[in-house]
């Protein structure tokens, strides 16, 4: 009898987790599905083409927003990276009150609405007069980036011994040198989810660019808005496609290579 | 002592890219054109344009709020229960769909909804009559729950998983069934997941202007379009920052539930 109940509650479950996955993924479905489809409207199925797949590389302003999508999201992420490392050393060996407050403010571009933080970034720039542009997206996108690094290496630097460290001085190591052979490697797994993470985001936003770019400069979030009204190109699903493909592939890669030891917590 | 030094790029960062600009909203908010102290601003969210939005944006921000939580628990537990490759397959799952655009995503539903769209595709072939489902507020929750639910599921995931087995075998064992266990022990340890969570649905749900925009058509004005529209088109940024202002009053609060309830950072998505 509790067998058949068990089993029944598994089927239940599975049931579950297969709805929510088809939530999920369904719209990302429907854009791969688009990316082959003849006709340029989104309801119609005119066949099956490649088409898209080619002109996508022909209109200057996709690959233009493409390349500055992919800077700006390495270029944040890597300096969010630093940044965000090097702060969240200096906060674990804070006392608890700084700590605290400092943890206070790492948490306000988190918690803050993303049009808040994109108009008050706005205002800033203006008043501060930097020109709304490549530079500004950039120092937004690492604003919102170093909150991510701190949250992902804090967990890892707080699990870290002290005694190891102070062991690599007391045996003569230069405090940098110590670091990089004794604290680095442990939060590694850290920094690189931090990093992973931010990434994501950045490629991901729409609003704080939406509101911190500049007229003549897009990246993919912004220039499909713009398209928004007039219809977007077929070509954009094919980009997206390839995109949502390749890190799919290489995440798989990353995370169920047979011989990992470390790469477990990659994301 | 250098140690501390570290934190010095960040610090310079943090006060010049967060505080004065959110000092600079601050600040227009409560000033007029002429820079003179007003609160025209605030005030001008009980014009009943605006109280509309706002009322409209509570209500359907609460409502997928609400979804998102009843969605995401059951979904946190047996995901828990899998212990699917300790974690990072599970967080891998809830971050993949981000590498497709936030905005093709939501436009990906437009075609499922629209009235010659998919789904109404599947109802007419199983002979059901066809539903007007796009430019409704339905459609609105169903975009925000869409596109906020991995910040449900992953904070609530994160704490569940820290729950010891022998806790819940030995709340079964003394006789607590399944429903007792749920109240006694799952929703107490797992408060400061299901707080974080909360916050992090209910806050980009409550000041969304993109998902308004594109699943509800131009009829539907949320109180982030409000916002939106005074920055690009209507260029009162005076309003705009006295209406946000009104917003913040929504985030601090959130804040303030998390400082409350999640002291040590538990309820972290990720």
């Amino acid at each position: 009898m509790k067998r058949t109940k068990d089993s029944l509650k598994r089927v239940v479950e599975n049931f579950y987790l297969v709805i929510i996955l088809i939530f999920l993924y369904a719209p990302i479905a429907t854009m791969a599905v688009l990316s082959f489809n003849n006709s340029k409207s989104r309801t119609q199925w005119g066949g099956f083409t490649l088409k898209w797949y080619l002109e996508m590389f022909e209109s200057s302003a996709t690959i233009d927003a493409l390349t500055n999508t992919l800077f700006i999201a390495f270029a944040s992420s890597l300096i969010a990276t630093v940044i965000g490392t090097a702060a969240a050393i200096a906060i674990n060996s804070m006392k608890k009150t700084t700590k605290t407050i400092i943890m206070g403010i790492t948490n306000i571009p988190m918690l803050n609405a993303d049009i808040v933080t994109g108009i008050s970034l706005m205002l800033a720039f203006i008043a501060f007069g930097i020109s709304l542009g490549f530079q500004t997206i950039l120092i937004a996108h690492i604003t919102f980036n170093i909150p991510y690094v701190i949250l992902s290496v804090m967990p890892k630097l707080k699990q870290t011994s002290k005694s190891t460290y102070e062991a690599a001085l007391d045996l003569g190591a230069s405090p940098l040198y110590a670091f990089f052979k004794v604290v680095f490697p442990d939060i590694l797994p850290g920094v690189l989810s931090g990093f992973l993470l931010a990434f994501t985001m950045s490629l991901d936003d729409f609003i704080i660019t939406h509101f911190t770019r500049g007229a003549g400069i897009n990246t993919l979030s912004t220039l499909i808005y713009s398209e928004v009204r007039r219809g977007i190109k077929p070509s954009m699903y094919a980009l997206s496609s390839i995109i949502f493909v390749t890190v799919l592939v290489l995440l798989i890669i990353t995370n169920f290579a047979p011989n990992h030891k470390k790469g477990g917590e990659m994301i | 002592m250098s140690k501390k030094l570290l934190s010095g790029p960040y610090l310079l960062w943090m006060i010049g890219f967060t505080i004065i600009p959110l000092a600079l909203i601050v600040f227009y908010g409560l000033t007029d054109k002429e820079g003179v102290f007003t609160l025209e601003n605030i005030l001008a969210i009980a014009t009943p344009e605006h109280r509309k939005a706002l009322w409209l944006s509570l209500g359907l921000s609460l409502v997928s709020t609400v979804f998102c939580l009843v969605l995401a628990y059951p979904l946190a537990m047996i995901l828990r229960k899998r212990n699917i490759g300790k974690g990072s397959f599970v967080v891998f799952i809830f971050i993949l769909p981000m590498w497709m655009n936030f905005l093709l995503r939501t436009l990906a539903w437009q075609t499922l909804l629209e009235k010659n769209g998919v789904i109404n595709g599947i109802l007419s072939f199983l002979h059901l009559p066809a539903q007007s489902l796009i430019n409704t507020p339905g459609a609105i929750i169903l975009g925000m729950v869409y596109n906020f639910l991995p910040f449900m599921v992953l904070p609530i995931y994160n704490v569940l998983c820290k729950i010891d087995d022998n806790t819940i075998n030995a709340a079964q064992d003394l006789g607590a069934n399944f429903f007792q266990t749920l109240i006694r022990i799952w929703f107490p340890l797992s408060v400061p997941g299901i707080i974080s969570g909360i916050t992090m649905v209910f806050v980009p749900a409550l000041t969304t202007f993109v998902i308004s925009n594109l699943l509800g058509g131009s009829k539907i004005l949320l109180i982030g379009n409000v916002i939106e529209q005074e920055f690009t088109r209507g260029s009162n940024w005076n309003l705009g920052s006295g209406l946000s202002l009104v917003l913040m009053i929504f985030i601090l609060i959130s804040m303030a539930l998390i400082a409350k309830y999640d002291k040590n950072g538990e309820g972290t998505a990720f």
